[in-house]
């Protein structure tokens, strides 16, 4: 279980519990987190889930897969070095206390 | 607000109400007994046992509390009675309605054949489906799958994975008859042949042989028996239309409704699997994809508020078999020309088709940029040559700059 913070694009702030094995997407979603979408259900199909997690993550976590590297090219607000998608980041318990900022538009 | 059926549509209804500012009440009414949740990993992660059934939930309950969104689950409504703006449940409570969404989605065709009933003939389409299924291939040794649609590949790559003997019967002479290309569809004869799965094109199934109650083969026309201890049929899926037909609402292979999800009656949108939808161009579109229910939710929370909010977007959707992600965009009928970009050796490429040399689809597969700046090209209806859409050097994305 991870506390993960989730700021929106205007700057509302919302702390979810997400359980180990699952994804960022996931426990924002079913949070209703408004800022993230995941049309695909988490599938990388559709990049609807773009955030930005905490620049001292980036080399933290394991790097995006050819398919979500890909994907993180089409999204609809810019791209930037801590972007991902967030069906494809696992959450597990040494992700505790992070912050992920959420994107002005995700289609 | 009333709206019948809580899965991808229904949903969807209820949140863009709230979206669109419409602060009164919302009930989300549901047969089944989970909350509204995601189909598609149902015949992947589910069944690759991969993810666990709490993260299919689409929506959590705080996240109906606050949106205050009252949601029925296990309830089924029996009728709608238009005159009186109400629906009737099936325990005979009324709920009265100023604005009435369908979205009922679709059940599983059955095989109009003997033995359909026999255990170990399993459908798709429900979590307690998936669920049957699930646990049948953790004993099964020997799957055969009938009909070769995507949710039957699908279901036909899990098991495989699994390491089980699969079969699949299809009638066609291809796989993906009524939704790919031949082309792409022999991409997947071959996809599945490689992984070891026998693909049989042509096979009219006849019958279900059972002993003991349990479904033991297949029986094809040609008189061949398949020998099975599990059968999935997935031979396509029937709109469920029964609500909208009992009162009166024009229906042909769906609730028909237009581009802006609205039906006949101006208080009664239908969305999502159980509609078909007369473009302003007069075609009659049936999808089956979430992104048609996404969208056509949009659209039906807009009309019952009174706007207009017509889904025009170039229709998607996607598939994962083994590690093969495809990912379609547009209607690929009467295309007269197919572009490779990339090679379908390394199975990374896209084919785009084009009709009288307008791009009308494209079909990526394991290519997913293709896919999406191809979403931008077919909605903005950029112009687009073959030669362009084979050359690699260019950069699909700079065809999407405005001022082009
Ligand atoms: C196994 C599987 C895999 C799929 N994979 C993909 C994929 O990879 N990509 C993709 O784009 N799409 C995929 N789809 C399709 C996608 O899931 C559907 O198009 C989408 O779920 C349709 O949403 P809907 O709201 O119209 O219908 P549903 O999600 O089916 O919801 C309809 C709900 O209404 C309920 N209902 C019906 N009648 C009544 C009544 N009288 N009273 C109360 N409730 C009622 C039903 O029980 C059901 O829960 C897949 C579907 C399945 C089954
Ligand atoms: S939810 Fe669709 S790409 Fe993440």
């Amino acid at each position: 279980m991870a506390k993960v913070t989730f700021i929106e694009h205007d700057g509302l702030e919302q702390v979810v519990d997400i359980p180990t094995g699952w994804t960022l997407m996931q426990g924002a979603v079913q949070s209703g987190v408004a800022g993230i979408e995941g049309e695909c259900g988490g599938s990388c199909a559709c990049a609807t889930c773009h955030c930005y997690v905490d620049e001292a993550l980036v080399d933290f976590l394991p790097p995006p897969s050819e398919t979500e590297e890909e994907m993180l090219g089409c999204t609809a607000s810019e791209r930037r070095s801590n972007s991902r998608l967030s069906c494809q980041v696992r959450v597990s318990d040494a992700l505790d206390g992070i912050v992920v900022r959420l994107p002005e538009a995700q289609s | 607000m009333v709206i019948v059926g809580a899965g991808q549509g229904g949903l969807q209804v209820a949140e863009s109400l709230r979206a669109e500012g419409y602060d009164g009440p919302i009930t989300l009414i549901g047969e089944e007994a989970a909350a509204p949740y995601h189909r598609p990993p149902l015949s992947k992660a589910i069944l690759a046992g991969t993810m666990e059934e709490a993260q299919l939930a689409i929506r959590g309950a705080e996240f109906f509390e606050r949106q205050r969104i009252a949601l029925l689950s296990g309830t089924r409504v029996a009728a709608i009675d238009r005159s009186a703006r109400q629906v009737r449940l099936e325990d005979g409570r009324r709920l009265g309605y100023r604005g009435l969404a369908l979205a009922t989605g679709a059940r599983v065709r059955r095989l109009p054949i003997s033995g359909d009933e026999l255990d170990g003939v399993l459908g798709l389409r429900s979590l307690d489906d998936a669920r049957r299924i699930r646990a049948a291939l953790e004993r099964a040794a020997r799957v055969v799958v009938i009909g070769g649609g995507y949710i039957g590949l699908e279901v036909a790559a899990a098991a495989r994975k699994r390491g089980l003997e699969v079969t699949i019967l299809e009638a066609a002479d291809r796989l993906l008859a009524r939704s790919a290309t031949p082309f792409l569809a022999a991409f997947y004869a071959d996809l599945h042949r490689s992984q070891g799965v026998m693909v049989e094109l042509g096979a009219k199934v006849v019958g279900l042989d059972g002993q003991g109650g349990r479904v033991a083969a297949v029986r094809t026309a040609d008189g061949r028996p398949h020998p099975a201890d599990l059968v999935v049929v997935g031979v396509g899926i029937v709109p469920n239309t029964a609500l909208a037909e009992g009162c009166g609402l024009a229906c042909d292979s769906g609730v028909l409704v237009d581009d802006c999800a609205r039906t006949g009656d101006p208080a009664i949108v239908a969305v999502g699997d159980c509609t078909a939808r007369r473009t302003t161009t007069g075609t009659l579109l049936r999808l089956e994809s979430v992104q048609n229910a996404v969208e056509q939710g949009r659209s039906a929370a807009a009309a019952l508020l009174g706007r207009e909010r017509p889904f025009t977007a170039a229709p998607w959707f996607w598939s994962d078999q083994y590690d093969v992600k495809l990912q379609i965009v547009g209607l690929s009928a009467d295309h007269d020309r197919i572009v490779l970009r990339g090679s379908p050796q390394d199975r990374r490429f896209s084919a785009f088709y084009f009709r009288r040399d307008a791009l009308v689809a494209i079909d990526s597969i394991n290519r997913p940029a293709d896919h999406m700046v191809g979403r931008k090209l077919l909605d903005h209806k950029a112009v687009i040559t073959p030669e362009q859409a084979a050359d690699e050097n260019l950069p699909l994305a700079s065809l999407t700059r405005p001022g082009r």
